[in-house]
């Protein structure tokens, strides 16, 4: 039977685990709010993980390696934006190419650079963020405070009336003679952050270094937490928190028998998430209340 | 006086077509101002260069008697520009003080302006009646009330000139009485209000003048006092209007549809319609009156097979219809078509090309090649009903969205009434539309009743069901609460039943 210290490990791997969905989840849901529907999210995460390592190992330092991928997520994003709301291009098409841009050019530029198949250096000591409070860095803490702050800004603040505004129905926005790309590049840029954490903290907290493919479908499993979470800020916390602690048990679980079962596959643990996601998302798709524009194109009449 | 508003010549192209073309008309400070004109006249361009949404390519707007020229709907708002588009600017999700409040919020954080857009809106109920709940979501609504909100979001910014355009094509009677009210409070408050609208006796009840426009230019301008609703229409369509003659000498002939205590319930088992009889005879336009959302579209629906019925029976000549085995496609094949209430919606489809959207429905006919589709066959048909209803531009592969909307419903009337049906159930014939197809439906729905057909008409418009009807039935709050002939009612009465008077004549 699992005792009290166990439960207390995994619950706190279970935050650090679901600390980089959060930061995507959150990302997704200010760029959809704003009604930008972002299936880049996996991709953003990725580039700013090699950024981040990259940088990290390049200087020893974590704070440049946490610069290096805020910046290399939001340029990914406004590229992104650039082509969704200036070009009107396909949400989805858009997305998707960022996220092929990462995987293919991560993969070229660290072998290009470090010549280790793709892979950074280990990063050592001050090249990593460490645990700071109860197993957990400031990178989680972070990530934390930004749900907090998310919720104030969209909910409370001019900025965020306007943003939901434009996800809503931007025709309405425009009337009230605010400009829908201005609203929605604000939006994008602020998601291109919070991937830019969440794609750090992967590479300089959970893990020690950039391996390719490191995101591992962490971005697609944020939009499903986005979701679940119907686009709220507090709900999205609690759904991101719900997957991390099943990846933190399915860790914990690998090898262990089910009574009447015998050994459970180490496959099966690992897939368990995922089952999760689709089971719940056929349950909750349909009820769910989607930004009514997102994904949309806005055009001037 | 300096008027309050002037436009000076403005023109505005698209291409090298003149939406506007040299428009120039004043309003005063204090009056309700009517423009007219049909689909494509021009005046919603002309509005759009008023809010700031467009320029105009020459002239330019006074306000004052100081020449303005809006590079954005802002600069419009600013100069006290308030504009309530035909379809609101409003967001559904949020509540009506967010809405309200939108591009006016009064400082970064949201709280001192909400604060203050509340007090802002008790001051306005005051002056102008009962508003709206600050904390209702709009979703939640009748229409009727959100136009409300779009009138007190330009109210709140401080607007002088309000342009409201067609208003009143979504009201209800008795909320439109309402927005009359209103807007002659506003009016003798100082405010100017340009009404833009194609109803001909509602400019000439609420306006003082009206300019009517068509092609881009301004043909008239009349005092409404000293002109008649048959003198606008001859302005604005360029030609006398033939109202559709109506004779009704004819017997009715034989019942052709018996409804005897059908209920409907909606999808989440509400029930929409409570226990309705009725029998269609041959040769007989049987108009529905009533409020939409009283179950008259609900009724039609499940006439056509698009919804279950709960309980209750129907006989076509007599003939027990087994309801489960009704679907639209066997309603069809028992002769029974079917003209939808929203065309966009369940009439057509809007990306198809016209050729598509005309034969829907009856798409497995074999003269349109059967399983493997006949383009030139499907294409052909369709140039013909094109021919033969005037549906312009006679382009069968131009996509259906992009025609108007009379012609698109001239597009189902064909397709419905050339398949010579036993039944047609038409829903709004004439939603939207402007005069030249409301003409041109009217007189070949008096034509398929004159051949014989039974016609069963539900619309929004009384003027349509007193113009058309053999009988006519009101309906309110799921049920029939009463039966006039056209000869021996009056829309003020029609009007007290819709709103579920009691019927107290027998």
């Amino acid at each position: 039977m699992p005792d009290a210290d166990m439960l207390l490990s995994i619950l706190a791997s279970g935050v650090r685990l679901s600390a980089p969905v959060l930061c995507a989840c959150l990302a997704g849901l200010w760029s959809e709010r704003a009604g930008i529907v972002d299936i880049g999210l996996e991709g953003k995460l990725l580039a700013a993980a090699f950024a981040g390592a990259a940088a990290a190992s390049l200087t020893g330092s974590a704070y440049a390696g946490l610069f290096a991928a805020l910046g290399a997520s939001l340029a990914l994003a406004l590229l992104q934006g650039y082509a969704a709301i200036q070009r009107g291009g396909d949400q989805i098409v858009c997305g998707m190419a960022v996220n092929m841009i990462a995987a293919g050019a991560t993969a070229l530029a660290g072998a290009a650079i470090f010549g280790e198949g793709g892979r950074t250096p280990g990063l050592e000591g001050a090249a990593r963020f460490t645990p700071v409070f109860a197993g957990q860095d400031g990178l989680a803490f972070a990530a934390l405070a930004c749900v907090g702050v998310t919720s104030f800004i969209l909910f409370q603040t001019r900025w965020g009336l306007r943003l939901r505004a434009a996800g809503e129905n931007p025709q309405a926005l425009a009337a009230a003679g605010i400009s829908v790309s201005r609203t929605r590049y604000g939006a994008v840029a602020v998601c291109g952050l919070l991937c830019g954490l969440g794609g750090a903290d992967l590479a300089l907290s959970q893990a020690a270094g950039f391996l390719p493919g490191m995101s591992a479908g962490k971005g697609f499993i944020a939009l499903a937490a986005l979701i679940f979470a119907r686009w709220q800020p507090g709900a999205a916390l609690a759904s991101c928190l719900a997957f991390g602690l099943l990846d933190a048990a399915a860790i914990r679980m690998q090898g262990a028998a089910l009574p009447g079962l015998g050994p459970v596959p180490v496959q099966a643990i690992q897939a368990l998430p995922y089952i999760l996601t689709i089971i719940l998302l056929a349950g909750f798709i349909g009820r769910s209340a989607a930004p009514a524009a997102a994904g949309v194109p806005y055009k001037k009449e | 006086m300096v008027p309050a508003l002037e436009f000076i010549g403005v023109t505005k192209r698209f291409g090298g077509v003149a939406a506007c073309n040299g428009v120039s008309f004043q309003a005063a400070q204090g009056s309700i101002h009517g423009i007219i004109g049909e689909n494509g006249a021009g005046k919603s361009t002309l509005m759009s260069i008023l809010c700031g949404a467009r320029r105009a390519d020459a002239g330019h707007i006074r306000l004052d008697g100081r020449a303005v020229n809006f590079a954005s709907p802002r600069g419009a708002i600013a100069r006290g520009i308030g504009m309530v588009h035909q379809h609101f600017m409003l967001i559904e999700a949020m509540s009506v003080l967010d809405n309200i409040m939108l591009g006016a919020e009064g400082g970064p954080l949201l709280a001192k302006g909400r604060a203050a857009a509340r007090a802002r809106l008790a001051a306005l109920e005051r002056d102008h009646g009962p508003a709206v709940d600050p904390d209702a979501i709009i979703a939640d609504l009748p229409v009727g009330l959100r136009q409300r909100v779009e009138i007190l979001k330009a109210l709140i910014r401080g607007a002088r000139i309000l342009v409201l355009d067609e208003p009143t094509a979504v009201l209800t009677p008795n909320e439109t009485a309402e927005l009359f009210k209103l807007m002659r409070r506003l009016r003798d408050g100082g405010a100017c209000i340009l009404f833009i609208t194609h109803k001909l006796g509602e400019a000439l009840d609420v306006c003082g003048r009206v300019t009517v426009m068509r092609r881009g230019g301004i043909v008239g301008e009349f005092d409404t006092a000293q002109t008649s609703a048959a003198r606008l229409a001859e302005a604005m369509i360029g030609r006398p209007v033939e109202a559709a003659a109506n004779d009704r000498i004819r017997a009715p002939g034989a019942v052709i549809l018996r409804a005897r205590d059908v209920r409907v319930s909606d999808p989440s088992g509400a029930a929409r319609v409570k226990g309705v009889s009725l029998d269609l005879r041959e040769g007989e336009i049987l108009g529905i009156a009533g409020v939409s959302g009283n179950g008259q579209s609900e009724l039609l629906e499940a006439l056509a097979g698009m919804r279950p019925i709960a309980a209750g029976t129907l006989a076509i000549n007599g003939a027990a219809i087994d309801a489960r085995a009704r679907n639209p496609r066997a309603m069809r094949a028992l002769g029974v078509m079917h003209v939808p209430e929203d065309r966009l919606k369940h009439g057509l489809v809007a990306d198809f090309p016209a050729s598509g959207s005309a034969m829907l429905g009856f798409h497995r006919e074999a003269r349109y090649g059967g399983a493997l589709l006949d383009r030139a066959a499907i294409e052909a048909d369709c140039a013909a009903k094109m021919a033969r209803w005037d549906i312009r531009p006679p382009a069968p592969n131009l996509a259906t969205r992009g025609f108007s909307g009379g012609n698109q419903q001239k597009l189902i009337l064909a397709r419905e009434i050339e398949r010579d049906p036993l039944i047609l159930l038409v829903g709004q014939p004439t939603r939207g539309v402007d005069i030249g197809a409301v003409e041109a439906a009217h007189a070949r729905l008096l034509a398929l009743r004159a051949a014989g057909k039974a016609i069963l008409l539900i619309s929004n418009e009384l003027d349509e069901i007193l113009a058309l009807s053999d009988r006519i039935l009101v309906m309110c709050g799921g049920r029939i609460t009463g039966e006039r002939s056209p000869g021996g009612t009056s829309a003020r009465e029609l009007g007290l039943l819709m709103a579920g008077a009691a019927d107290t004549a027998a």
